[in-house]
């Protein structure tokens, strides 16, 4: 479950923005995370609920912004969702397709006091 | 918490270490104990992107409860992986100005890792140092079987951790007696899911895939394979006792990954081992410059 480490990395960036900004508790923290990081957006809602116990995250209610998985298809050059890295061009059928965005597992913002 | 670098490190320990050097910070003893209380299963299941049930409906960023005052918005827009990262970069550093060539082995639990670890070991002595770090949840047996060959080996115990990461990597080879110009092959936990995201600084990952697996497991396990330089299909000489189907294997990996490299292996018949040396060799030779 490495949903753990990335829930402990997203506390670890909360704590450094306190330090940088002073604010004593967090109400709501906005994740991105991308169809294909590899992430399990239910499992790290439940692992950040683990380790924020006791921290200024405890009981911060956890938005996860769902970022669809994109791909540049290399035989038609059209852009092309996909689910999994492996997915074939919606358009032309064609595999492989070079992903492009979906990959991103990033702390956007969050409503402090 | 770490006193080389202040960072929390969870319950991992690696050999040799005080094991009340490295608390963690937010854990601590009883952290892994902080199992999800509350309700999370009381049938509201359009809470799943909730840390926990707060009992309000799931609400567009930037709006708040009904007759609270808003709090104050931070942007933060930070990668979560740049900690990690940071360390695989310091630690690529280190082995671009020491001439190591390192590999990430990842694979599922019993491909066969460790005991091609001491075959490679064996057939390079005297040709090319060799070091390894050594990942498992528990114990130090694989270290142990390395350092039977001779060469300096130390174990990383992750506890209920399913990957190593770049950290502990890091402190492991303040550890290791690494000779300049070394192979160091990293054998990660058995584990085809969470290793793919932890970037250890190596050259390249690894995949090793043994065919009592499946041929279909790198459509199954895909951000493995597509991460990985090379896949190692092992344990070929069980292949006259299977119906594994090495082509639609192969065919699999590269649907993932086009560019991935295939070699047969078996560290019991030798099958591949030349191939595999030679991979490695030129490898070692473009890290040393
Ligand atoms: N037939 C056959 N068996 C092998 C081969 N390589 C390893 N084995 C057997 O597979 C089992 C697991 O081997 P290990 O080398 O411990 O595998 P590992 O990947 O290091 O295992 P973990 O570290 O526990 O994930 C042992 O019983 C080995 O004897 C091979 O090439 N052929
Ligand atoms: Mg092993
Ligand atoms: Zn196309």
């Amino acid at each position: 479950m490495h949903e753990m480490s990335i829930a402990e990395g997203v506390l670890q960036l909360i704590e450094e923005a306190a330090s940088r900004d002073g604010f004593t508790h967090v109400r709501t923290i906005w994740v991105e995370i991308g169809r294909l990081s590899g992430v399990e957006p239910e499992a790290l809602a439940f692992c950040f609920d683990a380790v924020t116990r006791g921290s200024i995250a405890e009981g911060a209610a956890f938005e996860i912004v769902a970022v669809p998985g994109r791909g540049l298809c290399y035989e038609c050059g059209r852009e092309t969702e996909l689910e999994a890295v492996y997915d074939a061009c919606r358009h032309c059928g064609a595999v492989p397709v070079q992903v492009t965005g979906g990959t991103e597992m990033r702390v956007k913002e969050l409503e402090v006091d | 918490m770490c006193t080389t670098c202040g960072c929390g490190d969870g319950e991992t320990r690696i050999e040799g270490e005080d094991p009340h050097g490295h608390e963690h910070e937010h854990l601590h003893a009883d952290g892994t104990r902080h199992v999800h209380s509350h309700s999370h299963d009381g049938g509201d299941s359009h809470h799943h992107a909730h840390a926990h049930g707060h009992g309000h409906a799931y609400m567009p960023a930037h709006s708040h409860a009904p007759g609270m005052a808003k709090g104050r918005m931070v942007q933060i827009e930070q990668d979560i992986l740049a900690k990690n990262n940071a360390y695989a970069r310091q630690n690529r550093e280190q082995f671009a100005k020491r001439g190591i060539f390192a590999l990430n082995l990842v694979s599922s639990p019993g491909s066969g890792k460790t005991t091609l670890l001491v075959k490679t070991i064996e057939a390079l002595a005297g040709r090319q140092p060799v070091a390894v770090i050594e990942g498992d949840q528990q114990t130090s047996n694989d270290a142990e079987r390395i350092r039977a060959t001779g060469a300096p080996a130390i174990q990383i115990n992750t506890g209920k951790g399913c990957h190593l990461d770049a950290h502990m990597v890091g402190h492991a080879l303040e550890k290791l007696a690494l000779a300049d110009a070394s192979l160091l092959m990293i054998e990660n936990v058995g584990n085809l899911v969470c290793p793919a995201s932890f970037d250890l600084g190596e050259a390249h990952k690894v995949v090793i895939l043994s065919v009592t697996e499946g041929e279909d497991k790198p459509i199954k396990y895909p951000d493995m394979f597509a991460a990985a330089s090379l896949m190692l299909l092992n344990k070929c000489d069980l292949l006259p006792y299977l119906a594994f189907d090495v082509d639609s294997a192969i065919a699999h990996a590269r649907r993932v990954n086009p560019g991935i490299e295939v070699i047969r292996t078996s560290s019991t018949s030798g099958e591949g081992m030349a191939e595999w040396l030679a991979w490695i060799a030129r490898g070692a030779a473009a890290a040393r410059g």
